[in-house]
C-alpha cells in the first residue's frame, strides 16, 4: 500500500512538472511560430535562441504591480486564476501517457489513474472549466470583463455539446470509457481517426473553442473588450490566466493523440520489442505520445497566427447549427455501421 | 479510511449548505451549492456509484449551475436592500412552504428503518456503466423511454419560447 501511493505520488509530481515545463516552453514557441509566420526572428535575447525567454517572463510576471480594483469582488477575484489553472490541470489525471515501467521487479502505470469513466471525467472537467473565468470576469466589477466572461461560458456551453457527441462515436466504437483501453485498442484495430475523421474534425475545432484559441478567442478580444476577462488583472495572476490557457492547450492535444492518433502506441511493436527492453520501449512510446501532442500544439499556434477571429453570430451558428448536427449525424452513422457488423 | 473521507465530505457537504441559505451575496450563494454538488460526487463515490457521481457533477455543477451564475450575473441580483423590504405575506408564503417540506419529509422517514447494505448491493462494479447501461435497456426501458419523451418535449418547448415571432417559421 505505502509503495504503491509512493508511486503514485511520484507520478503525479512528474506529470505536474513536465505539464508546467511543457505550458511554459508554449509560450516560447507560440512566440517563435508568431516570428516565423509573421517573417520575424522572434525572442532570441534570453539565451541561445531565446531559450531563457520563459524565465524572463515569469521573473517579469512575478515583479510587477500587483492591482486590485477597490470595487473588487476581493476574495473571488484572488481566487479566479486559481480554479482557472486546477480545472486545467486536473484533466491531466486520466490521460495514458505511457505503458508500465518496470521498475525493482514491480509495474510502474504512467497514468496517474485509469478509471473506467475515465472520458465522462474529462468530459466533468472540461464542464466545470467555465467557472474560473466566469467569477474572474465577475469579481473585476467592471463590464468589458463581465461582457468577456458571459461570452466565454456561452461559447463553451455550446461547444461543450458538440464535443461531447463526438467523443460519444469514439466510445461507442472502443466500448470503453477508460483512456487506456481505448489507446489499447487502437493497438489492434489501427487509429481511431482512421474510422472517425468526421468525430476528429468536430472535436478538433471544439478543442479550440474550450481553449479559448482564435479564431474562437472572442473572450478576450483585445479590440472590442479590452482584454476580456482578464482586463483587470495584473502581475502574476495575470500570468496564470494566460498560463492556464497553455496548460489547456497542452492537455487537449494530448487527449487527441490518446483518442485519435494511437496514443502511446508504436507502429511495428513486435519487432522492435526483440531489439529493445520493455523500459526503453516504454519510454519510446511516450516519447511519441508527445511528438503528437507536440504536432497539435504547432497546429493551434499556426491556426492562431493565420486564421482571423470569427464574429459573434458566426461563432453561434457553427457551434450550434453546424457542428452539433454533424456530430449526431456522426453518432447515428456509427451506430448505423456497427449494427450492419453485427448483423454481417 | 473510507469513515475519515465520509467524515470530511460531510462536514464540507452541510457546510456549504447552510452557506447556500446563509450567504446575502446571490453569487456566493450559486458558488457554495457548487461545492455541495462536489462533495456529494464524492459521497457518491463513496457509495461505488462512479457514474452517477460523474453524471451529477457533469448536469449539475458544469452545465446547470453555469447556467444560474449566467443569470444571476447578468441581472446583478447584488444589491442586498432589497432583502430587508420583504412585506409579510412574501414571509409568511415561506414560512408556510418550509413548515409543509418539513412535515411531508418527518412523514417520509417516520417508518422506514436504516438497513445495513447487503453483499450483494456493495459489490464493486454496481456503479459501472456497463451495469447501469444494461438495467436501463432491459428493466427499466419504459421509464427510460418516457423520461427521454418528456426531455424531448422540454427542448421544444424551450425553443418555442426562444422564438421571438413565430409567425416567420
Amino acid at each position: 500500500m505505502e509503495i504503491f501511493l509512493l508511486d503514485k505520488t511520484i507520478v503525479v509530481v512528474i506529470v505536474f512538472l513536465i505539464t508546467l515545463l511543457i505550458a511554459m516552453y508554449s509560450t516560447w514557441a507560440e512566440r517563435k511560430v508568431a516570428g516565423f509566420i509573421q517573417d520575424r526572428i522572434g525572442p532570441n535575447r534570453a539565451g541561445i535562441f531565446g531559450i531563457l525567454q520563459p524565465l524572463a517572463d515569469g521573473v517579469k510576471m512575478f515583479m510587477k504591480e500587483e492591482i486590485i480594483p477597490t470595487q473588487a469582488d476581493k476574495a473571488l477575484f484572488i481566487m479566479a486564476p486559481g480554479i482557472s489553472m486546477l480545472t486545467a490541470l486536473l484533466t491531466s489525471s486520466v490521460i495514458p501517457w505511457g505503458s508500465y515501467l518496470e521498475i525493482n521487479g514491480r509495474q510502474v502505470m504512467m497514468q496517474i489513474t485509469d478509471i473506467n469513466i475515465g472520458m465522462l471525467y474529462i468530459f466533468a472537467v472540461v464542464s466545470t472549466g467555465v467557472y474560473g473565468i466566469m467569477i474572474g470576469g465577475w469579481s473585476s466589477n467592471n463590464k468589458y470583463s463581465l461582457m468577456g466572461a458571459l461570452r466565454a461560458s456561452s461559447q463553451m456551453i455550446s461547444y461543450e455539446l458538440a464535443l461531447g457527441l463526438a467523443l460519444i462515436s469514439v466510445i461507442m466504437m472502443t466500448e470503453t470509457l477508460s483512456l487506456k483501453s481505448i489507446v489499447e485498442y487502437q493497438a489492434i484495430n489501427g487509429w481511431n481517426i482512421i474510422y472517425q475523421p468526421l468525430g476528429f474534425l468536430i472535436f478538433f475545432i471544439c478543442a479550440l473553442a474550450e481553449c479559448n484559441r482564435t479564431p474562437f478567442d472572442l473572450p478576450e478580444s483585445e479590440a472590442e473588450l479590452i482584454g476580456g476577462y482578464h482586463t483587470e488583472y495584473s502581475s502574476m495572476k495575470l500570468g496564470l490566466f494566460l498560463f492556464a490557457e497553455y496548460v489547456n492547450m497542452f492537455i487537449s492535444g494530448a487527449i487527441m493523440s490518446a483518442l485519435f492518433f494511437g496514443g502511446y502506441n508504436l507502429p511495428f511493436h513486435e519487432e522492435l520489442s526483440t531489439v529493445f527492453s520493455h523500459n526503453t520501449l516504454a519510454i519510446l512510446g511516450t516519447v511519441s505520445f508527445m511528438l503528437k501532442t507536440f504536432t497539435f500544439i504547432f497546429i493551434f499556434m499556426w491556426i492562431r497566427w493565420t486564421v482571423p477571429r470569427f464574429r459573434y453570430d458566426q461563432l453561434m451558428h457553427l457551434g450550434w447549427k453546424i457542428l452539433l448536427p454533424l456530430a449526431m449525424f456522426n453518432v447515428v452513422a456509427t451506430g448505423t455501421v456497427i449494427l450492419i457488423k453485427m448483423l454481417w | 479510511m473510507e469513515q475519515l473521507l465520509f467524515i470530511i465530505l460531510s462536514v464540507i457537504s452541510v457546510a456549504a449548505a447552510l452557506c447556500v441559505i446563509f450567504v446575502r451575496n446571490p453569487i456566493y450563494s450559486v458558488l457554495s451549492l457548487v461545492i455541495t454538488f462536489f462533495s456529494i460526487a464524492g459521497h457518491y463515490i463513496l457509495l461505488k456509484a462512479q457514474f452517477l457521481a460523474i453524471v451529477n457533477i457533469i448536469v449539475y455543477a458544469g452545465a446547470i449551475m453555469v447556467l444560474f451564475l449566467f443569470v444571476i450575473m447578468l441581472l446583478n441580483l447584488n444589491n442586498t436592500e432589497n432583502q430587508e423590504k420583504r412585506s409579510f405575506v412574501s414571509k409568511a408564503i415561506a414560512v408556510v412552504a418550509g413548515g409543509l417540506l418539513l412535515v411531508s419529509l418527518v412523514g417520509l422517514l417516520k417508518g422506514s428503518v436504516l438497513t445495513p447494505t447487503t453483499g450483494g448491493i456493495s459489490s464493486d462494479d454496481i456503479g459501472t456503466v456497463q451495469r447501469l447501461g444494461k438495467v436501463l435497456f432491459t428493466d427499466f426501458v419504459l421509464p427510460f423511454e418516457i423520461s427521454s419523451i418528456l426531455f424531448l418535449s422540454a427542448i421544444i418547448g424551450a425553443v418555442m419560447l426562444g422564438k421571438k415571432d413565430l409567425k416567420d417559421h
